[in-house]
């Protein structure tokens, strides 16, 4: 319950906030509650590393950023309207298709074997076995990613 | 019903020995900085603090009274709530890792077998890496919110700094995963009291990690955030009182800390050599192991003092690359080799 406000008012923070680095401020607090879920669901491992990747890397790269650039609500450029618009109606769109797809999943209630599905040793042994494929293939667009980096890094 | 079936006498344990741990960082910071003046003398063949009492033993006391009452300013374009979060975020950091570190085996008072780890969590490493990579933001928050240009530097330096040494250190802790299969760290440290020590078998890894500590607390070497000869000072450039003291405190901290994970993921933690053969009772065990892990500590903050006083420190553009082009490539190399091994020695 807490962590769901906690989580709920850090990511109206996020929005809401004038300033773009207690933007970025509140969604590491948003992380962090979502995390928090994690544990609560028994998944120590995917709190753990949801913290170091989003929390510890992601977002660090992210500030670095903003602070570099040092937005103000004063110099930053007015948007046009129309893109305001847009912006609204694609997301209310995206809420719509959300809640469409959230409605008709079931949500089974926790089994004796489920409980136990977070911790590292059986994840592990899913990610080499029955998803296999899957976690080769998104090594692989990680791997792209990385190329390309390296490609635009070296053009100048 | 729930509320009655908790076990009160866990929990009082638990309070207890976190209250024990914390106030022993404390006090292992609080005196590392006499031992870094103290070591720093004897390296450059001065005498040292020898004023306030016996060899200057209460200057640390001195120090502390003096940063609580001097005068705090806070620089009025500042970001008010920021300026402050940013060297208690780091303090806080630097006090979380050490919940998970196992200081000794398990005593028994009472008929009650008491564990002497805070929490043995079967994440502990990745436990200690995410709070590690949460350690940056209180230097980053502190220097952003400062205002000023120096502070915003050292907090840039900071970052990228900390982001490319974590990747080497992630790298040689997963050849020591390999060759432990296991994320505890009191399993760690069990294998290493049946077995040899895990430098034996991990001098590289060993090595990288050592490396990449120095750069994770900010030391000489690689204390770039903070060079007073081109930053003034870096981050904590505006900072006065005890706020100063928190960032240069939580560096202290953090130098105890890893110290202490360098001993047990490498150094047998609070197992030594014929612990097994001398026949002593569980508790005395449990006291001399601690009391091994504590020797170890200490001999690696004195590594961390030497080098501070023998190495001037990198150009940043050497840092990186060392980070990038050096560590990184060996770690990789060493995680190649290591699972080859161990995938040779299990078929």
């Amino acid at each position: 319950m807490v962590l769901s406000l906690v989580a709920l008012v850090s990511a109206l923070g996020v929005v809401l906030s004038k300033n773009p680095v207690s933007s970025v401020l509140c969604l590491i607090v948003t992380f962090f509650a979502i995390a928090g879920h994690y544990i609560m669901l028994n998944a120590q491992f995917l709190a753990v590393v949801h913290i170091i990747v989003y929390a510890g890397a992601i977002m660090v790269l992210f500030l670095y950023v903003m602070m570099l650039m040092n937005l103000d609500a004063d110099i930053e450029p007015q948007k046009r309207n129309w893109l305001k618009y847009a912006g609204a109606v694609s997301g209310g769109a995206l809420l719509v298709v959300l809640v469409a797809a959230l409605r008709d999943a079931s949500m089974p209630a926790l089994s004796e074997s489920s409980v136990e599905i977070g911790l590292i040793h059986n994840l592990g042994k899913l990610l080499f076995t029955q998803y296999v494929v899957p976690f080769e293939i998104s090594s692989i667009l990680f791997l792209s990613a990385m190329v390309g980096a390296v490609v635009i890094g070296k053009k100048d | 019903m729930t509320l009655l079936s908790i076990d009160w006498f866990f929990l009082i344990e638990k309070i207890l020995l976190i209250s024990g741990v914390l106030v022993l960082s404390l006090v292992v910071a609080m005196y590392s900085t006499w031992g870094e003046r103290k070591v720093a003398a004897w390296i450059q063949d001065r005498l040292g603090p020898n004023r306030a009492g016996p060899m200057g033993l209460l200057q640390p006391l001195a120090d502390g009274g003096k940063l609580f009452f001097k005068e705090e300013i806070i620089p009025t374009n500042s970001n008010r709530f920021l300026f402050i979060l940013g060297p208690s975020i780091a303090m806080l950091v630097a006090c979380m890792t050490s919940a998970v570190i196992p200081w000794a085996d398990t005593i028994t008072i009472a008929g009650r077998q008491i564990s002497l780890q805070v929490a043995d969590v079967n994440i502990g490493i990745l436990f200690i890496f995410g709070v590690v990579s949460m350690g940056v933001y209180g230097i980053m928050i502190g220097g952003w919110a400062s205002n000023n240009k120096f502070s915003l530097l050292a907090s840039v330096r900071a970052a990228s700094q900390i982001i490319s040494y974590e990747l080497p250190m992630g790298l040689a802790l997963i050849a020591l995963l390999m060759l432990t299969g296991t994320l505890s760290l009191k399993e760690i440290v069990e294998q290493q009291r049946a077995g040899l020590w895990n430098v034996v078998y991990q001098p590289l890894g060993f090595l990288i990690f050592l490396i990449c500590a120095f750069a994770e607390c900010n030391r000489t070497p690689f204390d770039l955030p903070e060079a007073e000869n081109e930053l003034n000072g870096g981050y904590h450039l505006e900072y006065s009182s005890m706020k100063l003291g928190f960032f240069l405190f939580a560096e202290y901290i953090n130098m105890f800390i890893s110290s202490a994970l360098m001993a047990t993921l490498y150094f047998g933690g609070y197992a030594y050599p014929g612990m097994d053969k001398l026949g002593l009772s569980e508790n005395m065990l449990a006291l001399t192991g601690f009391l091994a892990l504590f020797i170890k500590t200490l001999l690696f903050i004195f590594f961390f003092m030497w080098v501070r006083w023998t190495i001037p420190r990198f150009r940043y553009d050497q840092l990186m690359r060392l980070g990038w082009r050096v560590l990184i490539p060996l770690a990789l190399a060493n995680m190649l080799i290591t699972g080859a091994v161990e995938l040779l020695r299990h078929h």
